[in-house]
């Protein structure tokens, strides 16, 4: 089991752990509700560690690295990321991704923990030449800042430049004499938020220098989980996988289908026949969750199965998605179910959470 | 790790605090802290008729959901309702605002097949070893 370089900061601050990802992660500190409030009212700080980040010299479209993703990489300014997929030949979802663009040819990819070393090998199959790509994954710290005061806290760390930053544009600053860290304007909880990319060595340092701030506290994967699932943001494993493709998903508006990408054939054929299946969201009828694995019926017929669900803290009812086969409208009555467990719900629209970001 | 002296306990963290031929049932401060903040809980049905070990209640934090069993044989007389909309009532007072029901239990003979608060004490000790 991998280890974070916080790891020992996380036993110290009495954080229940847990495998995800091949790694040994905090899963909460005080409690997954308090720390999910905490992050929609304050600032939380969370180890991130465990995500893959690649550097990819290139020119994306003599490289062939253009053609390995599905967002408009070329269309991208420098200082900006663009969230998107990597496909296989059938378009079945290989991973999702943020592709940053540092400059001309310069890029950082940040893909999950546990396909790093897939992406990493599918990356070099199919790259040409011309290019270097290295995995700095084991040298390169990640910690999100997440919550509606993050650009204040930030601000005193990084300076006024930090308030120039949109979302999903990066910039680069320095700190602890003259290292040099990544922090972009993106997140997974729905907030105003950063993640800041910063060398292993002096990840530690800037976890206590933000937890000197009164107003950041530490928050773990459960209540990450319980806050991207209130904005129906997908969790690679779940909700993404190779037997899924993103017109199944729902989420065709991070694939541009006018250029040429692996999986694009098979996509533009699912579009002509219509997927077999599709993600929809739902909100039950009370505080009861719905569960990775439940089944999905329509008057007692299984459509599907459920891919993520749990109590909305929010909401203070349950919440999930999963995919279905056949089409069911906003408002549908449908029940989710194992064992003893039968929830009611509704079919609900894409975001259980409408945030400004 | 509170163990309230005068109750009798399973090995599923169960808790059971007799009075008289009323027996008022829960989950241990244990089970609680195990299993999180729990969001929501089902109960049984007033009148309902249940067997020592059997199913009872299902109880739901926000990263799983366990089963509940009881802890004696008998009919439940009243349901915790304020458990419907605070089931954090259970985490925060385990013993006392957070019980699940009462039950007018049928056989005291059952009590043998429960643990003290100190064999209890022990069994948690052990489990955490």
């Amino acid at each position: 089991m991998l280890k974070t370089p916080l790891y020992e900061t996380h036993l110290a601050l009495g954080a229940k752990m847990a495998p995800f990802g091949g790694w040994m992660m905090p899963i909460q500190y005080q409690g997954i509700l308090a720390e999910h409030a905490h992050t929609r009212r304050s600032v939380s700080v969370f180890d991130i560690c465990h995500m893959g980040e690649f550097m990819l010299q290139a020119d994306p479209a003599l490289s062939g690295f253009d053609r390995l993703v599905t967002q408009n990489i070329t269309a991208m300014l420098p200082g900006t990321c663009r969230y998107g997929f990597m496909l296989n030949e059938q378009a079945g979802i290989l991973d999702d991704l943020i592709v940053y663009r540092i400059n001309k040819a310069s890029w950082m990819i940040v893909v999950n923990a546990v396909t790093t070393p897939g992406d990493l090998a599918h990356l070099k199959e199919n790259l040409f030449a011309g290019y270097s790509l290295e995995d700095v994954s084991s040298k390169m710290a990640k910690l999100d800042v997440q919550g509606p005061q993050s650009q204040e806290v930030l601000k005193n760390i990084f300076g006024q430049k930090l308030e120039e930053l949109n979302y999903y544009t990066f910039s680069e600053f320095k700190i602890f004499d003259h290292q040099s860290c990544i922090v972009s304007r993106t997140g997974y909880t729905g907030e105003l938020g950063y993640e800041i990319y910063i060398a292993d060595d002096y990840v530690g340092r800037l976890w206590e220098l933000l937890l000197k701030d009164t107003r950041v506290k530490p928050a773990g994967l459960g209540c990450r989980d319980t806050l991207r699932l209130e904005m129906s943001y997908p969790l690679y494993g779940q909700d993404l996988d190779t037997l899924h493709t993103p017109l199944a998903a729902g989420l065709m508006k991070f694939v541009d289908l006018s250029k040429d990408f692996i999986g694009r054939e098979a996509l533009a054929r699912e579009q002509e026949n219509c997927p077999k299946e599709h993600l929809i969201y739902f909100q039950a009828d009370s505080r009861r969750a719905p569960r990775h694995g439940f089944a999905i019926l329509d008057k007692g017929r299984k459509i599907g199965t459920v891919t993520s669900g749990s109590f909305s803290p929010s909401l203070g009812v349950g919440i999930g998605m999963g995919y279905v086969a056949g089409n069911y409208d906003i408002g549908a009555q449908l029940v989710v179910k194992q064992e003893a467990a039968e929830i009611p719900v509704a079919v609900v629209k894409r975001v259980f959470l409408n945030k400004k970001l | 790790m509170n163990i309230p002296k005068n109750l009798f306990y399973t090995k599923d963290h169960e808790w059971a605090r007799i009075e008289g031929k009323v027996a008022y049932i829960g989950i241990t401060d244990y089970a609680a802290h195990s299993l999180g903040d729990i969001t929501f809980v089902q109960l049984p049905k007033i009148g309902e008729l249940l067997k020592q070990s059997a199913y009872c209640a299902t109880v739901e934090s926000v990263k799983a959901a366990s089963d509940v069993y009881v802890p004696l044989s008998g009919k439940v007389l009243s349901v915790n309702t304020q458990l419907a909309t605070n089931p954090e009532l259970i985490n925060q007072s385990a013993y006392e605002q957070g019980y699940f029901f009462s039950m007018e239990f049928s056989d005291a003979a059952e009590k043998a097949k429960l643990m003290d608060s100190a064999s209890y004490q022990q069994y948690v000790e052990g489990l955490s070893k």
